[in-house]
């Protein structure tokens, strides 16, 4: 009987390939806009967590100028930093593993007769480590080198691969500004950030040799801050705040001339955008399977009327109730399961591209894959086997006159 | 079934005071007001009367297709009253065959498995299954058209299709709302030849419903309806 009743389900799928397609399509619709969505939108979440904990999260950096002016003391007439600056809160701050002078200056670099226009920072060996950074060949400056301003740098992959693809870096020359300046060391990447930036594009000197050699002045523009696991960056947060006020005599009604920020509170925003972008793309993909829902729902109700006599002709040819309704349900959980692994199929593509495209991870969401096609095919299932129900449960006689 | 036993003894059907009333209160409407028929195997019944007289509820009823109002059907000797709605399935499905007055097929679906529809439920095997739907369809004139659709075939070709389907699986009883009221006289002719052929051979039970006095003249009974009930009954010794 079963056999039988396979072979019914299946005629009737042939029979009628325009309902058929028309409910495959909206499952398929459904199933892949949700994982598309989710799985790009999780990539983009990932992308921003793997950024944040190169960054070092811990991180807090401190510069002149009010915070609401943004970044850079000069247009707000706030006076720039000193070394002692950096000194006293190495000195008096509690519960840091690190603190780094900055200056930076952008300046073209020059290899051969290849030139690039890079990103310049002066600072200490205590960069690499406030900022998370590895080598991954050579060494890093030595005291003398630190306090002569020697003119030696250490690379990141971004200017190794412009200057050195296929060669080792580690003690050629490079000029920089009018400077010769030996590569003593090369950085191990970080990758593109999602937000348009390399973070690997940049090289690093001595703080002296930057000072001198190319600012030419002995102003620092600010002061990365690295807090020991487990100590409270909110506290180590006021406590700079307090000193640098103290430092530069800020008077009591005064607004703070500098401003903290706590790479802890960035990288919370930063994640909350990502998830609110997920939770929306995920809204956008919800009403996707909503709208395929209920395309579903209304080809199988339209049918209805037709399927209502259809039934009524089987079961005055001898049909069983039950073999009716197994007919119904095999019918409804073939078409959608075949749309939902479509679905499946074309969600992943459409993933994969989307994440290429995005420059995003791919990470595929088994739980949202599942759920979608849950759903889909639910509704599918659903709404191909109820109406049935009912017709199935008439006198064949009433089913044969359903309007 | 399990009473086949009963096949030779006693009528194949007996109606006893069957009332068929539809809607209800003052839309209330009594198609059948008490119906006592009883038909002998290897009977062949011409079912006659106005429209609207009730014949196609009676015959609706005889088919197991549905039930009365009130009043009792015994066929073979069963209280089809008590039986249960996969146990009249069953019946339908082994004992008759049923030719509606709309004919009833399945649209988009070929002449050929149309007919092969009873027989799936039957659990007939494909070659046997194909075999005998071709087998039927060539008894009523339509070797050629198995792969027609009801869209694709006239309203004749369509009735002829749902003879095919009600005899494939060589009922007991075969219920005939006006199997030839599409048809042209000579073809009527024809179908009625075959059910007479099928009523004297098989001993096939045939009951039809006609308003044409020439059709009828094949039966061997007349029973005439009007308005819910038996007006007479004659046997029709002619043929
Ligand atoms: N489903 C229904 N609901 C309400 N009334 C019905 C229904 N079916 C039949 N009737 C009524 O029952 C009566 C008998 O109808 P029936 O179809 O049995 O007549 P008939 O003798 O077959 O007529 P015809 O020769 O036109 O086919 C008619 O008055 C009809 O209006
Ligand atoms: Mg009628």
């Amino acid at each position: 009987m079963f056999f039988e009743t396979i072979l019914i389900a299946m005629r009737e799928i042939r029979r009628n390939v325009m309902r058929s397609s028309l409910t495959i399509l909206g499952i398929v619709i459904g199933v892949a806009a949700v994982i598309t969505m989710v799985t790009v939108g999780d990539g983009a979440t990932k992308q921003v967590a793997n950024e944040i904990s190169s960054l070092g999260s811990n991180l807090l950096d401190v510069r002149p100028g009010q915070s609401f002016r943004g970044p850079g003391g000069t247009r707000s007439g706030a006076p720039m930093f000193k070394i002692a600056d950096a000194d006293a809160i190495e000195r008096e701050i509690f519960g840091l593993a690190g603190v780094a002078p900055i200056v930076g200056r952008t300046a073209q670099v020059i290899y051969g007769n290849d030139n690039y226009v890079t990103q310049i920072t002066g600072s200490t060996n205590n960069y690499l480590d406030v900022r998370n950074w590895v080598l991954s060949g050579g060494r890093i400056f030595n005291d003398v080198e630190l306090k002569a301003g020697a003119a030696v740098c250490i690379i990141g992959d971004t200017i190794r691969k412009q200057f050195f693809e296929g060669q080792d870096p580690i003690g050629r020359t490079i000029r920089v500004v009018k400077i010769s300046c030996q590569v003593i060391g090369v950085l191990k990447p970080k990758g593109q950030s999602g937000f348009g930036t390399d973070q690997d594009d940049f090289l690093l000197m001595p703080l002296r040799t930057v000072q001198r050699r190319i600012a030419g002045s002995t102003d620092i523009g600010s002061i990365s801050v690295s807090a020991m696991d487990g100590v409270s960056t909110d506290k180590v947060k006021t406590d700079i705040e307090r000193l640098m006020r103290e430092r530069r005599q800020t008077g009591k009604n005064e607004d703070d001339d500098f401003n903290v920020r706590d790479m802890q509170e960035i990288v919370k925003t930063l994640t909350g955008t990502t998830k609110l972008l997920t939770t929306l793309l995920g809204a956008v993909a919800a009403v996707s399977l909503l709208v395929g829902g209920i395309g579903i729902m209304n080809i199988m109700l339209v049918s209805v009327t037709e399927r209502t006599r259809e039934i009524g002709i089987r079961l005055a040819i001898g049909a069983m109730e039950k073999q009716v309704l197994m007919q119904f349900l095999i019918e409804a959980v073939v078409l959608s399961c075949f749309g939902g692994i479509i679905g499946i199929i074309l969600g992943i593509a459409a993933s994969v591209a989307g994440a290429g495209a995005l420059k995003v991870p791919f990470v595929l969401n088994i739980g949202i894959v599942a759920i979608s096609f849950v759903f889909s095919a639910g509704v599918g299932v659903v709404f191909g086997y109820f109406p049935a129900r009912k017709a199935a449960h008439l006198d064949p006689i009433e089913a044969l006159r359903h309007e | 079934m399990t009473h086949a036993s009963s096949e030779n003894s006693g009528p194949v059907i007996e109606l006893n005071s069957v009332t068929r009333r539809y809607g209800t209160g003052t839309a209330e409407v009594s198609a059948l007001q008490g119906i006592d028929v009883t038909i002998e195997h290897g009977d062949f019944v011409a079912v006659m009367g106005p429209s609207g007289s009730g014949k196609s509820t009676c015959m609706n009823i005889l088919g197991c297709l549905d039930t009365p109002s009130s009043g009792s059907y015994r066929f073979m000797g069963i209280d089809v009253g008590q039986l249960s709605r996969d146990q009249r399935a069953l019946l339908r499905r082994h004992y008759l065959g049923f030719v509606f007055q709309g004919f009833n097929l399945l649209n988009r679906t070929s002449a050929l498995e149309n007919v092969e529809l009873p027989l799936i439920y039957r659990g007939t095997h494909a070659k046997e299954r194909s075999q005998k739907a071709k087998k039927a369809l060539a008894s009523v004139g339509l070797t050629g058209w198995e792969t027609h659709t009801p869209a694709e075939l006239s309203g004749g070709q369509q009735q002829r299709v749902a003879i095919a389907r009600a005899i494939v699986t060589d009922p007991s009883v075969l219920f005939a709302d006006e199997p030839t009221g599409n048809l042209d006289s000579a073809r009527s002719r024809e179908i009625m030849e075959l059910l007479t052929s099928f009523n004297r051979d098989r001993g096939l039970t045939v009951v039809m419903v006609t308003h044409d006095a020439m059709m009828a003249s094949y039966a061997k009974r007349i029973i005439r309806f009007r308005d819910g009930f038996i007006e007479n009954e004659e046997s029709n010794g002619g043929r």
